[in-house]
């Protein structure tokens, strides 16, 4: 390439799966995946931060697993499963497990972390449903929140277990009846 | 905070993707997990005209393990070689430093392989593939070289893939029996590149003495270091082990620099200190492996 010679920026149609939707939008391939969410999608829930991985607001879920939107581009995400925030609570507006704990135990103070630990718990608690402290501890490490209410996200993960097994146990006598 | 503009190429398979990367020489950066090239793309560090983004070839997702070691594709991600049970009876090392790299999050994403192509000293799996000695495979449009370890490595980001190639596999060999590994490391924060770190692997006897003792260091070198403490060590058992020779050894041959994070003298003081930790976490670990290497052990947990 010449340095005379301007570039026409590649344009690509993609399709993603976001929250069991098929989306369409058509992004450069430079478009981060948080970007796309955000602006393109018009799903605002996923937060944007430092934009290179290190504060974890951007965290979603791609095929169930916790992955920054910001270290992904959203031409790499065609053919995959992802679910934000947006995603987590219930068709009838039931909240997550989750969600319900960082309200019950003031997990969030501005709420601009949220969104991040709201994702990485959710995937979390599906594989450790009986989590210690210190196995919280170590789920959200990869998360920064500059309120620092990090004692009550901690509980609120904790709870979050709790709330899931109490939901569970609930569902177990109603099909019993 | 935005990645600069680029070419974007999708290959399916393995003979698309060495097309791609022929065609675009120089110009070209492939894109596998993306947890460091990314961060770079988005700060304006690199700015490659042209993208060859491999996550579509699902023949290199697979971690591979044989009695002889563990063979890492390019696209497996570091949680799923991290989870994976045969590969960690087989080399331990692997588990052991995979825990380390950053946070769970990025290890869902980040490759093994794009690891140790990103060549960066910081990076544990670097002082992983030295420290056994293992190798790279590396591909180009008809053609395929396997590189060691020693010669893989040429500076700060800096390997020996050249334009047009591409990182397809890593491959972890296993060490003797009767050898334990430790990995450790300091970090500011948990989680984030450590100041110093140290990767260890030691050989015992049927007496439970010690044959050989080595050690791979992480930010102290522009390559992965790997030294041989064997010297300070021979004969001696977990129990009588001078650990502080062995860290006088080790210290001899380090000549960290100092940095933002840390001073020179600071670092080499952690590195004595991780050196002796880790030295004797492996010799304990080592009575417990099998001696014969064809018998897995699977005691060597790291939470024992």
């Amino acid at each position: 390439m010449t340095e005379t010679q301007i570039p026409t920026e590649q344009r690509l149609d993609i399709r993603l799966n976001v929250n069991g939707v098929l989306r369409t939008a058509t992004v450069t391939p430079r478009r981060l995946l948080s970007d796309c969410l955000r602006h393109d999608l018009g799903l605002t829930g996923t937060h944007v931060g430092c934009e290179h991985g290190v504060c974890g607001a951007c965290t979603i879920r791609v095929d169930g697993k916790p992955m920054r939107g910001c270290l992904m581009f959203a031409v790499s995400a065609q053919g995959h499963e992802i679910t934000t925030v947006e995603g987590l609570a219930d068709a009838d507006g039931t909240m997550h497990p989750v969600q319900q704990a960082f309200r019950e135990c003031h997990g969030l103070q501005c709420g601009f972390c949220t969104p991040g630990f709201l994702t990485v718990v959710s995937a979390f608690l599906e594989e450790n449903p009986t989590p210690t402290e210190e196995e919280a501890r170590e789920a959200i490490s990869g998360n920064l929140c500059r309120c620092t209410g990090y004692q009550n996200i901690v509980k609120s993960v904790l709870r979050a277990a709790e709330i899931t097994h109490e939901r569970r146990a609930e569902q177990a006598e109603g099909d019993a009846r | 905070m935005k990645p600069p503009a680029f070419r974007y190429h999708a290959p399916t398979d393995l003979a698309e993707a060495l097309d791609a990367l022929d065609g675009v020489g120089h110009d070209g950066k492939v894109l596998a997990g993306g947890q460091s090239l990314i961060p770079m793309l988005n700060m304006r560090l690199a700015a490659p005209a042209h993208l060859v983004d491999i996550n579509g070839l699902a023949e290199l997702s697979y971690v591979r393990t044989d009695p002889g070691g563990v063979a890492v594709g390019a696209l497996a991600r570091h949680a799923e070689v991290e989870a994976d049970e045969a590969a960690h009876a087989v080399v331990p090392l692997l588990r052991q430093g995979l825990r380390l790299v950053a946070h769970p999050v990025i290890r869902n994403r980040g490759t093994t392989v794009g690891s140790l192509a990103h060549a960066d000293p910081s990076g544990e799996m670097t002082a992983v593939l030295a420290l056994l000695g293992g190798s790279m495979t590396l591909a180009r449009k008809g053609a395929t070289r396997t590189v060691a370890a020693e010669d893989f490595f040429l500076g700060p980001l800096e390997s020996c893939i050249e334009p047009g190639e591409l990182a397809v596999a890593a491959y972890f060999p296993r060490l003797p029996g009767r050898t334990g590994t430790e990995f450790v490391e300091i970090a500011r924060r948990h989680g984030d590149y450590a100041m110093c770190g140290v990767a260890a692997a030691v050989t015992v006897d049927d007496d439970l003495r010690i044959t050989s003792a080595r050690t791979a260091y992480l930010s102290l070198s522009p390559v992965p270091l790997v030294l041989d403490l064997t010297d300070a060590l021979i004969g001696r058992t977990a129990d009588t082990a001078e650990w502080n020779d062995a860290a006088t050894l080790a210290g001899a041959s380090l000549e960290p620099e100092p940095d933002i994070h840390a001073t020179a003298e600071y670092r080499a003081q952690l590195a004595r200190v991780l050196t002796v930790r880790a030295l004797r976490t492996a010799t304990e670990r080592a009575a417990r492996v099998e001696p014969n290497p064809t018998a897995p052990s699977t005691t060597d947990e790291r939470s024992a």
